[in-house]
């Protein structure tokens, strides 16, 4: 291998990629636009779900309860009827997502045995976000129940603090204020550094076969390796540009608190980007056409990434199968990392087998780069 | 001693050069040897397989079957070695647009290692060559054809390579540059670089010191271009102008004497066994099949004629097959 003419390849790329706006605002606005759309719009919390009310009883009991649902902060009470078709009809529009409807006798019952029900409908279309209302919406009852047993307690001459007799005391970890953003944008950053990387290197052997410079090219001495890591070092540079923008952006504009080391960060995004540049470049050497090049880049990087890498669904509930496919899906390793060295602050010797996992890929991706190079017309 | 595996005095040697794409074959059976300073002209209509032989040449395609020795090395076995030796232009301009001039010849430089010390005049060169001067900043995109042609020469010489393959340099050029680009690749001859070069201008043939007529493939004649007239045609050449020249063929084909005729443009060239006697005799016998001629008369013989010649007795054999 000749560095002068690694160095040639690599200064001939900067000139290429500076001086084409297309290649040069998708390497460097990309990255923003989509740390916006992607960090703003995808949320998994469950805030100010539409509620639709029934109150058959309107009593004061009643109106406590339905208070309750008003007060907090996961409802937003939308509308109330009287009656069940107009309330079946806002759930099949679609107006609200939960109606509860509190039965004729709740207030009687609830004095006379001490136990009443509501009965709670759920659109279930979502059945995630269904899900989750219920369990809200169970709070908020469990809520109102454990104040009303209080009520009941201080009126009957028991002392109050007596009530409940036992209760959890839960504390939460890593992720303390439970906001689900705190662990979706490491995973954004991972998905958007896939993407532009593979992007960039998709295009640039498809470039010199479809603009014709291919052909001279290869009629040179230039070798295999030389070509690829002279095409790859200035996109790694752009790459590490493009990480820490992304990254910065999620500290200082998400406010995701980060707590691990600059230095494991800097040593695993240099990884994922050995990764992902070796595999646009692996796509570009078999695909000859710059448009194919990318669209295929696009579909290895960006669909795995979203289902199978831990960004959104979590991997532990996949099943067995799905859970295996997911160790052949590159960032699946470096989403496991960003999301430690962000909230644990682990270290290198934490994140061992996810480096490892890194490393061979890094390994195998490249061998396979380095090879795929044919200096050939047929 | 001259072998058969080509050496420094013949540094281009090609032996039984077969290229098959799928059933079709582009190269049939092609062996030529090309000396130390000599400029060879590829010649054929397009699609004969011109440049699919350079670029086995060049190590680009391999050959279906025989060899290609260049530079006295076997390109199937040690291309890079091949193409340190070697300046190249393909038919389809491949330099980069987006690069300026003297971008595109410093990528070059880097490519081929061109020592430091020398690049900086290598590139003077190649600019003022390529009559560029002034405008070494300049994207290569935006210059003319004739510019670019010779920037991509400029680059395919930059290392000074002792062997060139140049696949149609001049096609789409203007005559002036077309003229200065010949002068150039002679001028390099005389330095010792052997030259193959494509074309299917016929009148740029006369510039080779050898010219390859390629036919579907087949590489049917290979001498000096004054060799080629004298010998190949085996006749004198009349040239013949006439109102109506679809009857004057039918009626020169059973005429005594003529061996072959054939159309370019309004006049037809006429291949006979003896000129003066045929220019006695054939007025008269034309007047005889009532044909009226406006003039004949002996002309020279032009590559393209041989060219003709030769393809039409090719495919009477062709046609005499089983």
């Amino acid at each position: 291998m000749r560095i002068r003419r690694l160095k040639a390849i690599a200064v001939k790329e900067v000139l290429q990629v500076w001086r084409d706006p297309r290649s040069l605002a998708f390497a460097l606005l990309m990255p923003f636009m989509q740390m916006i759309l992607l960090g703003y719009g995808v949320s998994l919390d469950l805030k100010h779900l539409p509620v639709c009310m029934f109150d058959r009883d309107a009593s004061q009991t009643s109106r406590a309860l339905l208070k309750h649902f008003q007060a907090s902060q996961y409802f937003a009470i939308v509308g109330g009827f009287d009656n069940y078709r107009d309330l079946t009809k806002a759930l099949d529009r679609g107006d609200c997502r939960l109606a509860i409807v509190v039965p004729h006798d709740f207030s009687e019952r609830l004095s006379d045995t001490g136990a009443s029900s509501i009965q709670a409908i759920v659109d279930a279309t979502d059945d995630n976000t269904a899900n989750i209302a219920i369990g809200y919406a169970q709070a908020v009852i469990g809520g109102f129940s454990s104040e009303v047993q209080l009520e009941r307690a201080g009126s009957e001459g028991l002392p109050t603090t007596a009530a409940p007799p036992a209760t959890a005391q839960s504390r939460v970890w890593f992720n303390e204020t439970l906001e689900s953003r705190n662990f979706i944008i490491p995973g954004v950053v991972a998905l958007i550094m896939a993407l532009v990387g593979a992007q960039l290197t998709s295009l640039t052997i498809s470039r010199e076969w479809e603009r014709g410079t291919m052909e001279l090219l290869i009629s040179t001495p230039v070798t295999p390796m030389e070509m690829m890591l002279g095409k790859l070092i200035p996109y790694f540079a752009i790459g590490l540009l493009d990480a820490g923008f992304c990254l910065a952006f999620a500290v200082f504009w998400f406010q995701v608190p980060f707590r691990g080391s600059l230095l494991t960060l800097f040593f695993t995004t240099s990884l994922f980007l050995v990764v992902v540049l070796g595999i646009g470049y692996l796509i570009s050497t078999t695909i000859r056409s710059q448009l194919g090049a990318s669209q295929i880049a696009i579909l290895v990087t960006m669909l795995p990434t979203t289902m199978l890498s831990g960004f959104t669904f979590p991997i532990d509930q996949m099943p067995a199968a799905v859970r295996a496919v997911t160790y052949l899906v590159f960032s699946r390793y470096y989403v496991t990392i960003l999301k430690s060295v962000f909230l644990k602050g682990s270290g290198l010797l934490d994140l061992m087998a996810p480096t490892l996992g890194m490393v061979l890929y890094a390994t195998v991706v490249a061998a396979l780069a380095a090879r795929a190079f044919r200096k050939r017309l047929d | 001693m001259s072998t058969a595996h080509g050496d420094a005095e013949t540094p281009i040697v090609a032996e039984g050069l077969v290229k098959r794409f799928g059933s079709f074959t582009a190269v049939d059976n092609v062996s030529f040897r090309i000396a130390r300073g000599e400029v060879v002209g590829f010649l054929g209509p397009n699609g004969a397989g011109k440049s699919t032989t350079i670029r086995m040449l060049c190590g680009l395609l391999r050959p279906s079957a025989g060899r290609a020795i260049v530079a006295g090395i076997d390109v199937a076995r040690d291309p890079e070695r091949v193409r340190q030796n070697i300046g190249y232009m393909s038919q389809k301009f491949s330099l980069y647009g987006d690069l300026t001039v003297v971008e595109n010849l410093r990528f070059f430089g880097g490519i081929y290692r061109v020592p430091r010390a020398l690049l900086a005049e290598r590139i003077r060169f190649a600019v003022e060559m390529a009559g560029l001067s002034g405008r070494e900043n300049a994207l290569v995109t935006t210059l003319a054809g004739g510019w670019k042609q010779r920037l991509a020469l400029g680059c395919a010489i930059l290392h000074r390579p002792p062997i060139l393959f140049l696949d149609e340099p001049t096609s789409g050029v203007d005559p002036e540059s077309r003229r200065r680009f010949w002068e150039l690749i002679h001028t390099m001859a005389g330095d010792g670089v052997s030259v193959l070069v494509s074309t299917h201008y016929m009148d740029e043939a006369e510039y080779c010191y050898r010219v390859a007529l390629i036919d579907r493939g087949r590489l049917i004649a290979l001498a000096s271009p004054a060799v080629l007239k004298e010998r190949e045609l085996g006749g004198e050449l009349l040239l013949v102008e006439c109102a109506s020249i679809g009857a004057v063929m039918a009626a020169l084909h059973d005429a005594p004497g003529v061996r072959d005729a054939a159309v370019f443009g309004n006049a037809v060239h006429l291949l006979v066994d003896d000129g003066a006697r045929a220019l006695a005799t054939l007025p008269a016998f034309l007047a005889g099949c009532g044909l009226k001629i406006d003039r004949i008369e002996l002309m020279k013989p032009t590559l393209e004629d041989i060219f003709v010649h030769m393809v039409g007795a090719q495919q009477q054999g062709d046609g005499a097959r089983p």
